[in-house]
């Protein structure tokens, strides 16, 4: 059961295609978690729908636009159209298909990399405005206190943590803004697996992490 | 029917045409009315007349090559081509990739549902009086939410409005959209 869902702001972002790819990863792979989220972002779909229908008559295309649009289409054709399947849906997946296509598998395909305090992560190749990694941490393990420079969605895949605030679980993300201080603990149980974005370098505030900060590209 | 429903029922109708029979007659009237729209919605994000141009053609082209994935139940013809002209935006203007959730589609597609067709017409219907009736300072922020390469931090320099304002308006006109739509039988 989700009870941490996306807000307003991050879905109309989303649909309106704006967000970092970063934050985009973990809205797609939300979604494809959250049937609630999903309707709602339908209707921020719909919301661009109308818009894009809503404008006026006055601008128009060249003239011959229409023919050359179909000797487009017929050389789409004869090359065969690029086709760009939509990640399917597969049972018993940890990581949601959107998350795959960048990992190239699921779990067993993640390249982990260890952070300190048996927590690893894996950092994944996205546009450069945002980064997104997935974060191994395990259970009854402490991520390090950390403020955020910007926003962080930390979405759960696997496991739960708790931190000062609430719990969450499979499915659940959070959304933290520059003002959160928090120290999220794994629960026991399954090691935690989350997929975590931000606009800005965490800054943790033990000295052995800011240390190892500038190698291990937090 | 109101003659709107009537119209978005028939564009879902001609992109079936698309789809089933290759129909070159119902591709130019859905050309004719969303070519220019795509076009003009290409310019408001940033695009020149040229780059507008060339990328309105080549989304009409994917409307119809993947026309049959089209789904009437789901979206309306204007969300549909709406999220294809978005996807092409950011591939033109920010060359980088957009994660889309999982598919819910399992096995074969089924055949879809009339009714279901019907109210999302309808509802689309009402989603764009909605729209259209929001005070003006709410409408144009939302617009431009949509046109954007704009980020709520670049609308509040380009418009001088602050941050916070800009945010309290969309929250506005989403909670007075919501209202709109969750209110049963609307008048038409």
């Amino acid at each position: 059961m989700i009870r941490h869902h996306l807000n307003d702001e991050l879905l109309m972002a989303y649909s309106a295609g704006t967000l970092p790819e970063a934050f985009s990863l973990v809205v797609a792979a939300h979604v494809s978690l959250c049937d609630t989220c999903r309707a709602r972002l339908e209707g921020f779909d719909a919301v661009g729908g109308a818009v894009l229908d809503g404008i006026g008559d006055g601008i128009d295309l060249s003239a011959g636009a229409l023919e050359a649009t179909m000797a487009r289409i017929a050389a789409m054709e004869r090359d065969g159209a690029p086709a760009v399947p939509r990640p399917a849906a597969r049972r018993n997946a940890v990581l949601p298909g959107p998350l795959r296509d960048y990992v190239g598998g699921d779990l067993e395909a993640v390249r982990w990399r260890p952070v300190g305090g048996g927590v690893r992560q894996a950092i994944l190749p996205t546009s450069e405005s945002a980064s997104v990694r997935l974060l191994h941490i395990p259970a009854g393990t402490a991520v390090p206190d950390h403020s955020h420079g910007g926003l962080e969605l930390t979405l759960v895949l696997q496991g739960a943590f708790r931190d000062e605030h609430d719990r969450f679980g499979p499915g659940d993300v959070e959304i933290a803004t520059p003002d959160v201080h928090h120290t999220p603990v794994a629960e026991p149980g399954p090691d935690c697996i989350c997929l975590a974005a931000t606009d800005a370098p965490l800054r943790f505030s033990g000295w052995l992490p800011r240390l190892a900060q500038p190698f291990v590209k937090i | 029917m109101s003659e709107a429903t009537e119209r978005r029922a028939a564009w879902a109708a001609e992109l079936k045409l698309v789809a089933s029979s290759r129909d070159a007659a119902a591709f130019a009237r859905l050309f004719s009315h969303f070519a220019p729209r795509v076009k003009a919605f290409l310019m408001k994000s940033g695009a020149d007349a040229a780059m507008a141009e060339e990328c309105a053609q080549d989304v009409m082209a994917t409307v119809w090559h993947k026309a049959a994935s089209f789904d009437p139940a789901r979206a309306s013809a204007a969300t549909w081509i709406f999220t294809i002209a978005r996807n092409r935006r950011i591939d033109m203007l920010r060359r980088e990739r957009r994660p889309e959730p999982e598919d819910l589609t399992w096995g074969p597609e089924a055949e879809p549902d009339q009714e279901d067709a019907l109210t999302m017409q309808q509802e689309t219907e009402r989603l764009s009086v909605a729209i259209a009736s929001l005070p003006e300072k709410q409408r144009v922020l939302i617009e431009r939410a949509y046109f954007g390469d704009l980020s709520h931090s670049e609308i509040a320099e380009a418009t001088g409005l602050p941050l916070g304002t800009i945010k309290s308006r969309i929250r506005m006109a989403l909670e007075r959209l919501r209202h709109r739509m969750s209110q049963e039988g609307v008048r038409e």
